[in-house]
């Protein structure tokens, strides 16, 4: 295993849903052990993963290239560095967390644990594919079980939710595909001298011709590649899927969409755009900084305005990841190891806050802010946990939102003082969000009509406190992340600004 | 007329043209074995069938045989036509085991079955021979071959007033556009004053005919051409034809005799019209055709309630995309055609499989009454939402490579506009495949739904063509080769 590390993270879900389509319906138990296996065995090696990773270098590593369609030069190309890392570790994580926060799922049991497996093997395969078109078919394979995810197993809105999500990032992803196709007919494999998918080669500007050397192109490339991630972020105007897609899903698939498909987008700006076109990243810096704050502010007021718990935590996330993309525009080594520390963070809690609401969700069958109250007399450690989650995700220090989100005003500042002012108005407004919700349910006077609600569960529990260890750690001492990423990222930003 | 027209053929020119032979002759003997053996289908079914697998061993064995032309110019057999054969015979092949284990065709109150599977046999035969005319007078004959063939196959139910609406509009749009066609071929005779090909192309070449009877031939040509296609405007006879004929029947059309009206508009267009592109730049008219024909029939295709009428918009707008590869006049455009047109088989006849196959039993193309599916017939559906994500062009199906070797190829020539207005069709059509999804997974069957058995002859035919479309889009190489060696020695490019 150990020589194909990232082969077996990206398959092992394939293979447990192969086993589990083959098994027939009845054994529903078992169908759950063998994804719970079938996650185990990706969480196992990104341990491994984390333990053997050489923090010294801003190399690929764990490697693996073999030739796929020889007379179109398609290769699988495998291979993590230090921007990638925090991604497959988070995803690994989440995934097996989410099959056990699955368990009670009792419709179709069969269905959604072979999907849910497969739509980790496509993330999986997106953090670590180093050839462009093995990128894109990750990139693509996720939306099948995501559309089934939603639209089966989701809300009373499951199918506008589900079309949406799909058309929305199709119609993203299509734009990435020109790009690929112009990058592939315009760079030149140093080796052979011919066309290439190879990320690597596409990232060097010394192989780059024919009409990328042409300015206007390169912004319309850029653009191509931009929208189609932003659509992933989602950076505003383009989050118009996120709420309706996160409030429809089941828990888990909320947890999955927020804490990992989100960072797929900013992950694509810094492993492809940034790399592939510095000049248009440098040049976008400040459209960049301008969307960062409008994500910050507009997702916390509409946040503010909801009342509907989850559609809160959705709108929170497009505020949170407003600040990855400020860090990302700050175009210095603070602002973008924040940047990515924030989406690793913003992984974290807001799987938790995801998983604190399906918690109550599943007791109360229903999740407005405004029909609960006094909760906190009734269920005192579910309380405990869930404001963790949330003073978390306002950023308090010692807890690990405030330090990456500190590292983004830090590094913005310098380079957009005006934009990062605005923006620090966000941690006000979300401050006002965050407690408002905690009051309303969780303080006051007792509802009795939940005077019968039983605590969170040892299950419950179990996926909650691991990723409320992280949290805190990460709060205290962020090294452990910060020193995977540190060098690569470093590399990253001397190459785009020089 | 030239003077190597009178050339009396050769006997042994039959050599190159046994997978033709076969199938015509597969089509007098099921005939015959109709005759004989009434009321016992499976004689003609056999003898056609038989006939189809041998054309299809004999086409694959001849895939490698140098280029000939025979009888005179009319035909030549190159490694395009040698693609086709095979393409064809598959379709055939595939056709005809659908049909057997169809109701609309099988059924109690049928009494023409052994004719159904004759006249396939003749299609396949005259298909075959499109992809290989090279004189206006083949070209006609071959194309008029298969129409006649395709107007009584439309007609099958003959005590359906659908389908006989169906083949009667089909008969007349039919013959507006091959009459249409054929003053298009005359003009050309009287610009050129040749019949054959490679005489136009020469005439051409030396300069003859002024731009405006030029595109005035191209319009009138392509009204006969795409209307085999289904191209916009020439696409109205196509949902109404696919909704009233047999399913079977549709999803032969949608594939057959539209690869072989592709066969014919590559072989004429390179061959012939090329030189004249500096006078009528025709390439400009199809790149607007194709904007069109996607645009259209997508947008018309969201609105569908019908599964066929649905299916039938959504193979108009394969026309569009293949459309696309067609005006590149490169190699990479022809080897994406090419190969789109093999994974286009795969997938749409699986498609209509489905239908069929529930036809059988649910005696409805409704989508609603699909409802539930997802969990009424697991692996059918499964399978059926495989085909629909080729259809879209999702990764990893081979809908995907096809339409990534079009847009590729589309980009290469630096037509990016074309590519734009490519990528968001598939978006759109995105919306209406999922409905089918939709209708399957979500939305909960009614408590009377009935039971959903699939003939067994159907499963495993949707087995052998989901599994080809899943794993083509996983590795591709053998086949791409197969469409790339079709056009390495096509003289036109």
């Amino acid at each position: 295993m150990a020589d194909h590390l990232l082969s077996w993270m990206t398959f092992a879900p394939v293979i447990g849903a192969a086993v589990i389509a083959g098994l027939p319906g009845r054994y529903k138990d078992l169908t759950k052990w063998i994804a719970a296996a079938a996650t185990a065995v990706p969480l196992l090696l990104a341990v491994q993963l984390f333990l053997q990773f050489d923090r010294t270098t801003a190399d690929m590593q764990f490697t693996e290239h073999y030739t796929w369609i020889k007379s179109f030069n398609i290769e699988y190309f495998m291979g993590v560095d230090g921007l990638s890392v925090p991604m497959v570790l988070l995803t690994a994580l989440l995934s097996f967390l989410c099959i056990i926060a699955s368990w009670r799922i009792e419709k179709a049991v069969k269905g959604y644990f072979s999907l849910f497996l497969l739509l980790e093997a496509g993330m999986m395969g997106v953090f670590c594919a180093l050839d462009f078109f093995l990128f894109y078919v990750f990139w693509e394979v996720m939306l099948l079980p995501m559309y089934f995810l939603i639209g089966i197993w989701g809300g009373p809105r499951k199918e506008y939710a589900a079309i949406k999500f799909f058309l929305y990032t199709l119609a993203g992803s299509v734009l990435m595909l020109l790009a690929m196709i112009a990058f592939y007919y315009n760079v030149k494999d140093p080796v052979t001298g011919g066309h290439t998918f190879n990320m690597l080669h596409m990232m060097d500007q010394a192989n780059h011709g024919g009409i990328l050397d042409l300015a206007n192109v390169r912004f319309v490339i850029w653009m191509g590649l931009f929208i189609g991630f932003a659509i992933k972020v989602p950076v505003f105007p383009f989050h118009t899927w996120l709420p309706d897609a996160h409030v429809e899903a089941p828990t888990a698939v909320s947890v999955i969409l927020a804490g990992v498909l989100l960072k797929m987008g900013t992950y694509g700006l810094l492993r492809i755009s940034y790399p592939m076109l510095p000049d248009q990243a440098v040049g976008f810096m400040v459209p960049m900084a301008i969307l960062g704050a409008v994500n910050i502010l507009y997702g916390a007021f509409c946040a503010m305005a909801q009342t509907d718990m989850k559609k809160l935590v959705a709108y929170s996330s497009v505020s949170h990841m407003g600040y990855v993309l400020l860090g990302m525009s700050a175009m210095n080594e603070v602002g973008i190891n924040g940047a990515v520390l924030q989406m690793f963070n913003h992984g974290t809690i807001t799987a938790m806050m995801f998983l604190c609401v399906g918690v109550i969700y599943d007791r109360a069958h229903h999740r407005d802010i405004n029909g609960f109250g006094g909760l906190g007399l009734q269920m005192p450690l579910y309380t405990t946990v869930f404001s963790f989650a949330l003073f978390a995700a306002v950023g308090l220090p010692g807890l690990s939102g405030f330090v990456s989100e500190a590292m983004v005003f830090i590094g913005a500042f310098p380079t957009h003082r005006t934009i990062t002012v605005v923006s620090a108005l966000g941690i006000v407004v979300g401050a006002a969000y965050v407690l408002w919700m905690l009051q309303r349910v969780f303080l006051g006077e007792k509802n009795a009509k939940y005077d019968s609600l039983p605590e969170i569960s040892a299950r419950e529990l179990f996926t909650l406190v691991p990723i409320g260890i992280i949290v805190l750690v990460l709060g205290v001492y962020p090294m452990p992340v910060l020193d995977l990423m540190k060098v690569s990222l470093n590399h990253l930003i001397k190459v785009v600004a020089g | 007329m030239s003077m190597d027209m009178l050339q009396i053929p050769d006997w042994s020119d039959l050599g190159g043209f046994l997978p033709e032979t076969v199938m015509f002759g597969a089509f007098l003997l099921a005939l015959l074995g109709d005759l004989i053996a009434r009321r016992r289908p499976a004689v003609p079914f056999a003898i056609a069938l038989t006939g189809a697998l041998t054309a299809l061993a004999l086409a694959i064995a001849g895939l490698d045989t140098p280029e000939r032309t025979i009888l005179g110019d009319l035909v030549v057999v190159d490694g395009l036509a040698a693609f086709f054969r095979v393409l064809f015979a598959l379709v055939a092949v595939a056709t005809m085991l659908i049909s057997w284990a169809s109701e609309e065709i099988m059924g109690r109150s049928r009494e023409n079955k052994g004719e159904y599977y004759a006249l396939i046999a003749l299609m396949t035969g005259g298909m075959m021979v499109m992809a290989e005319a090279r004189d206006l007078l083949m070209l006609y004959l071959s194309l008029e071959l298969v129409s006649l063939s395709s107007y009584v196959m439309a007609g099958y139910m003959r005590n359906s007033l659908r389908a006989t609406e169906a083949s009667l509009k089909y008969v007349i749009f039919g013959a507006v556009s091959s009459g249409v066609m054929l003053y298009g071929l005359s003009l050309l005779y009287g610009l050129t004053g040749s019949l054959t090909y490679v005489g136009i192309r020469d005439a051409l070449a030396a300069g003859a005919g002024d731009p405006l009877s030029l595109l005035t031939v191209c319009v009138l040509l392509l009204a006969g051409l795409g209307y085999k296609i289904a191209m916009v405007p020439f696409h109205f006879w196509a949902p109404d034809v696919y909704e009233g004929a047999p399913t079977p029947v549709a999803a032969f059309f949608s594939v057959g005799p539209k690869a072989a009206g592709f066969a014919m508009m590559i072989r004429f267009f390179y061959t012939t019209m090329q030189p004249a592109i500096d006078r009528v730049d025709w390439r400009l008219l199809i790149a607007v055709l194709s904007v069109a024909t996607m645009t259209y029939a997508n947008l018309v295709a969201v609105r569908q309630t019908n599964v066929k009428r649905l299916l039938a918009y959504s193979s108009i707008a394969h026309a569009g995309y293949l459309l696309m590869g067609f005006l590149m006049l490169t190699a990479a455009g022809l080897q994406a055609i090419l190969f789109y047109l093999l994974v286009y088989a795969l997938m749409n006849l699986g498609a209509f499989l489905f239908v069929i196959a529930l036809n059988n039993s649910l005696k409805s193309e409704h989508i609603d009454d699909y409802a539930g599916l997802g969990f009424r017939s697991p692996w059918a559906a499964a399978m059926m939402i495989v085909f629909l994500f080729s259809l879209t062009g999702l990764p990893p199906t081979a809908g995907f490579i096809g339409k990534f070797y079009l847009f590729a190829a589309v980009m290469q020539e630096g037509w990016y506009w074309l590519a734009i207005v490519g990528v968001l069709n598939s978006v759109v059509s995105l919306f209406y495949y999922m409905k089918i999804a939709r209708t399957m997974y979500f939305t909960k069957a009614p408590a009377d739904a009935p039971a959903v058995p699939i003939a067994p002859l159907h499963y495993v035919m949707m087995v052998l063509l989901a599994a080809p479309t899943l794993a083509l889009g996983l590795y591709w190489g053998g086949f791409k080769d197969l469409a790339d060696r079709a056009i390495q020695h096509f003289t036109a490019i």
